[in-house]
């Protein structure tokens, strides 16, 4: 069990004839996913690693190969395009891994994907991986091992950091999530909190976010409302100057609001055991776990 | 990007917003023939990328001429904020009845553009919010309608209750929100909306950021930026595709992804350090990029010991270690380097860096504490 992604994902990846896409289609094959069609707009009838049927469109891909989700690795100016378009063609998993759309053309996207009952993960996201089941996106697949764990995160080299840290010491994920570092993203931290809580293979959340906006109080509320399982938090830029982006388009510290300390503290009321450093992650889940 | 005043003003002239007469200048001589131009009063205004900028003396309220001139003469050069001023906006001294705000933001929560408007106007909007948020209206626009007519008017007349002014604000907020999707905005802000006493409604000034993703697909929005408003290493390392922000410390930081480079400088910090910057090469992996890292770290004459954090996924560690083995080949690094990789041909970056000396720690939190304690030492 797991949540998102799993045995039963069918996948097409939109952009397989690229750089990206095929570095990571290749990838995502060798870990064991099942990615059963590709997509690049006049290249249909080729071949993918002498495997892989590639269409012209997600329709042909989800009528012909029965994808059921989709990884978009497409050019920033094309990404929101190819998100209207696996939506449009029934997908409902779609995992969005372009950095740099443009976040107007994201206030137009979302509500079209609500309206069809799909879900979204990114855009500016690592993606999912299940350990031992499926991965989609980039999460290297090495530093994971299956477990009782879930993960979600705003980052992307930070959560394998983290991810690393627990199977190090041997403790596996059911679920990694990075919902990604943008403004506005499909999947927010209550989606993957409220899916975890009903994950009968999760036994204990970790949730690594970071300055910005107001998620992580929202989540934190969630979690003291909602959440029976132990949770551990992370807030990353505790050191950040106000106003400035760090590199996410979504971290940024707005006058008073979105800083660390603000966040940190409404995890602490929640109940949320909170990491100074990542390393921590180890010792406080095994306090919770015990 | 944040824009200019006048570069705003100019955004919302086009579409059809009414501004006041103006234009911005670049010498004395110059602002003297603005002021000629337009004739009587006219005020003179710092273009800079900073808040108060009446408070620290760069906006100026002058009768002739000769007077804006002289005004132009000190404004020109000023520095607020750190930030020097290059360019002034001359406009005429409106006379002012009442003054509101309107603001359109891209607002995370409901995933929509919201206005936000106040009768009180000219003032800092978040101080309203925060005393006296009765006087503020806000209002979701679905992105898939647009800002409807009945929106625009129950904005107008949160606003005002003469139906001509209604009417003339009602298709200032529709024309604010054209610029704001046109454009690629995250803000755009007219503050203060103003009425004369004639009861005109006229933008007295203008705020306007554009989303940075928006600028690869618009060059013309692009080139607006004014590099002259930032600090010269980050230009360099926007440059070479470097996501870079300056900070008071000593550690200087080389880490790949943002999240991972916000918690390097947390780690540095609870070791006892200070970092020196926020430095995230991206996802490539290019051994340029590091040899541009290093440079424009090694700039810095702060930095004490520098940091490599890298988490092999997309980057590989290997291109890392030809980065730096690349950079110290090309010029000298007098301080201290401490390198932390994993991951993506770890074993090939390790033995690349053992060629030139160096040794590679494989643990985050060993190595902070070792730069930190190199910084230490050599205090």
């Amino acid at each position: 069990m797991s949540i998102f992604i799993g045995k039963d994902t069918r996948l097409v990846v939109q952009g397989i004839t690229g750089r990206d896409g095929s570095f990571h289609a290749r990838q995502m094959m060798e870990y064991g996913t099942r990615v059963v069609a590709g997509v690049t707009p006049g290249k249909g009838g080729q071949t993918f690693e002498g495997s892989v049927p590639v269409y012209d469109t997600v329709a042909e891909a989800v009528a012909e190969a029965g994808a059921n989700a989709a990884v978009i690795y497409v050019p920033p100016m094309g990404a929101a395009g190819a998100i209207f378009e696996a939506v449009d063609a029934g997908i409902t998993m779609v995992v969005c891994i372009t950095e740099g759309v443009p976040v107007i053309e994201m206030t137009r996207v979302m509500p079209f994907v609500r309206d069809r009952g799909a879900r979204l993960i990114g855009p500016n996201c690592p993606g999912a991986i299940t350990p031992g089941e499926a991965k989609v996106g980039i999460i290297p697949g090495r530093i994971c091992a299956p477990g009782r764990v879930g993960l979600v995160s705003r980052s992307g080299t930070l959560t394998y950091e983290v991810v690393n840290q627990l199977t190090r010491a041997g403790i596996g994920q059911s679920t990694c999530v990075g919902i990604g570092g943008d403004p506005i993203i499909g999947t927010n931290f209550i989606d993957c909190l409220r899916a975890f809580e009903e994950d009968p293979a999760t036994d204990a959340i970790v949730m690594m976010g970071e300055i910005g906006g107001t998620d992580e109080q929202h989540a934190a509320a969630f979690v003291r409302a909602h959440v029976t399982k132990p949770v551990v938090g992370f807030i990353a830029g505790q050191t950040a100057p106000p106003g400035r982006r760090m590199g996410h388009a979504g971290a940024i510290i707005s006058g008073s609001s979105g800083t660390a300390a603000e966040k940190m503290a409404a995890f602490e009321e929640a109940g949320i055991s909170v990491m100074k450093r990542p390393a921590d992650v180890v010792p406080l889940l095994k306090a919770r776990l015990t | 990007m944040n824009l200019h005043e006048y570069q705003a003003r100019a955004l919302l002239k086009a579409a059809g917003v009414p501004v006041p007469d103006g234009d911005v200048a670049t010498t004395p001589a110059e602002v003297e023939a603005v002021a000629r131009r337009i004739g009587g009063a006219v005020v003179v205004k710092a273009q800079v990328h900073a808040g108060g900028r009446g408070k620290a003396g760069g906006v100026k309220l002058v009768k002739t001429p000769e007077e804006a001139a002289a005004v132009a003469e000190t404004i020109l050069g000023m520095q607020i904020k750190g930030l020097t001023v290059q360019k002034v906006l001359v406009v005429p001294a409106a006379e002012i009845a009442t003054e509101a705000y309107v603001g359109l933001i891209l607002d995370r929560e409901s995933q929509r553009p919201v206005f936000m408007v106040s009768p009180a106007g000219g003032i800092d909007i978040e101080e309203v919010a925060a005393t006296t948020p009765d006087k503020i209206m806000r209002l979701p626009v679905d992105p898939r309608f647009g800002l409807l007519p009945h929106q625009a008017m129950a904005l107008a007349f949160f606003l005002y209750r003469d139906i001509k002014q209604v009417r003339a604000a009602a298709d200032i907020m529709q024309r604010l929100y054209r610029v704001f999707t046109e454009n690629g905005a995250s803000l755009a802000e007219i503050n203060p909306l103003v009425t004369t006493p004639e009861g005109k409604v006229l933008a007295l000034d203008a705020k306007v950021s554009i989303d940075d993703n928006e600028l690869d697909r618009r060059p013309d929005l692009a080139a607006l930026r004014d590099d002259s408003a930032e600090d010269p290493s980050e230009v360099e390392a926007r440059n070479a595709g470097l996501t870079f922000i300056k900070l008071d410390g000593n550690v200087g930081c080389v880490v790949n992804g943002a999240g991972l480079a916000m918690a390097t400088m947390d780690l540095v910090k609870y070791y006892g350090g200070e970092p020196a910057n926020f430095l995230d090469i991206g996802g490539s992996s290019n051994p340029e990029k590091v040899v541009n890292a290093l440079k424009i770290i090694t700039a810095d004459p702060s930095v004490r010991a520098i940091l490599f954090n890298i988490f092999g996924g997309i980057t590989r560690t290997d291109d890392v270690a030809n980065g730096i083995k690349a950079a110290l080949a090309e010029f000298p690094v007098q301080v201290p380097i401490v390198v932390r990789l994993t991951g993506t041909n770890e074993t090939e970056a390790v033995q690349i860096l053992k060629g030139i000396g160096m040794t590679a720690l494989s643990d985050m939190d060993e190595a902070v504490s070792r730069v930190v304690a190199l910084v230490k030492e050599a205090a």
